[in-house]
């Protein structure tokens, strides 16, 4: 009776996770190229955008995400609820926004919706099945915010793919990255050019078995 | 009439050392707001070991809300060196995990400083460049 029991529950929980859309998170530091990345696979897969990029770093200061993205690979399909996050840093200093022309009033509110979107960033870590870390290929993978984001996601028992954004880019250095994190999954893609989102999409499917 | 004297303050760095002892009997919130504390005291700390995952996330939001509420804070640069990345043998792992569990990590060296006083900490696996403004 018992293992008949347990057979039933073991159905019906296979057949609702199948069902559930899988959370995917991209987390990682500002202007890393989270929402050129989740913008990439909306187009690929739905037409259509997720948010707007910049070159100003905390472009997204809202957790934004888009429900139902139905994604093929080798016949196989998958549906996921992409969350964008907005890039966590340790400080923020509005006067870097009036760097890039930004009038004080308008800096000091950026600077006070980054701060509230970092926090957002971090609350919504409890909700994700899996988490991409998009970290940018051109810049020093060892620092600290990647590191704690990598080891919040280790003691959540989080599945984590990492990905060196901007490959495309002279300076970008994947050996670097890789070497940074010799326990995970590393992908090279250029989400602005939807350079090798093949490899990355191979690698999402991956990553959802293990979610 | 003897002449009073002044002490000028002095404009410097501070930095303070912490032994782990230090934190290892508070719980996490307590940990946080000590080392908090003395970075809004304009010091360094230069902590024994490090803290978790979960307490470096919430170091992080803590201070993104004091960013909001108090005047002139704009965050804090940290890192954490450490000899994760060494490879170690099973024994050795399992040795390190166990002490890891008892006492906590302590072979690692914590560094946290407030933005206004340090630019950049550049971190590689062998070294940590601390640059200040």
């Amino acid at each position: 009776m018992k293992i008949l029991r347990n057979f039933t529950k073991r159905m019906f929980g296979l057949f609702f996770k199948q069902r559930k859309d899988i959370s995917l998170g991209f987390y990682g530091p500002p202007n890393a190229g989270k929402t050129s990345l989740a913008n990439r696979i909306c187009k690929d897969w739905t037409e259509e955008e997720m948010g707007n990029v910049s070159s100003m770093p905390h472009e997204t200061r809202n957790v934004q995400f888009k429900e139902e993205v139905e994604i093929k690979y080798k016949e196989k399909t998958l549906k996921f609820k992409l969350v964008d996050t907005p890039g966590i840093a340790t400080k923020i200093d509005y006067e870097d926004f009036m760097k890039h022309k930004m009038k004080k009033k308008a800096a000091q509110n950026r600077a006070k919706e980054a701060t509230q979107g970092i926090v957002d960033s971090i609350k919504w870590l409890d909700d994700m099945d899996a988490v991409v870390v998009v970290v940018d290929a051109t810049q020093n993978p060892y620092s600290q915010v990647n590191v704690t984001i990598v080891g919040n996601l280790v003691a959540r028992k989080i599945p984590v793919l990492v990905v060196a954004n901007k490959v495309d880019l002279k300076k970008a250095d994947i050996k670097k990255v890789e070497a940074a994190f010799p326990e995970y999954d590393v992908v090279g893609i250029s989400a602005k050019y939807g350079k090798n989102m093949d490899e990355f999409y191979e690698s999402v499917f991956k990553l959802a078995k293990q979610a | 009439m003897a002449k009073k004297k002044t002490k000028k303050k002095a404009d410097g760095l501070t930095l303070q050392f912490m032994p782990y002892s230090e934190i290892s009997t508070l719980d996490s919130v307590e940990r946080i707001k000590k080392l908090l504390k003395i970075i809004l005291n304009n010091k360094v700390v230069i902590l024994q070991g490090r803290l978790k995952p979960e307490e470096e996330s919430r170091l992080i939001e803590d201070t993104m809300i004091m960013i909001g509420n108090i005047p002139g804070f704009k965050g804090v640069e940290l890192a954490v060196i450490s000899n994760d990345s060494e490879e170690k043998t099973f024994f050795k792992k399992v040795k390190f995990g166990i002490a890891k569990v008892l006492v906590g990590q302590q072979d690692a060296i914590t560094i946290i400083g407030p933005a206004s006083i340090v630019k950049e900490m550049k971190r590689d696996p062998k070294k940590l460049e601390v640059m200040m403004r």
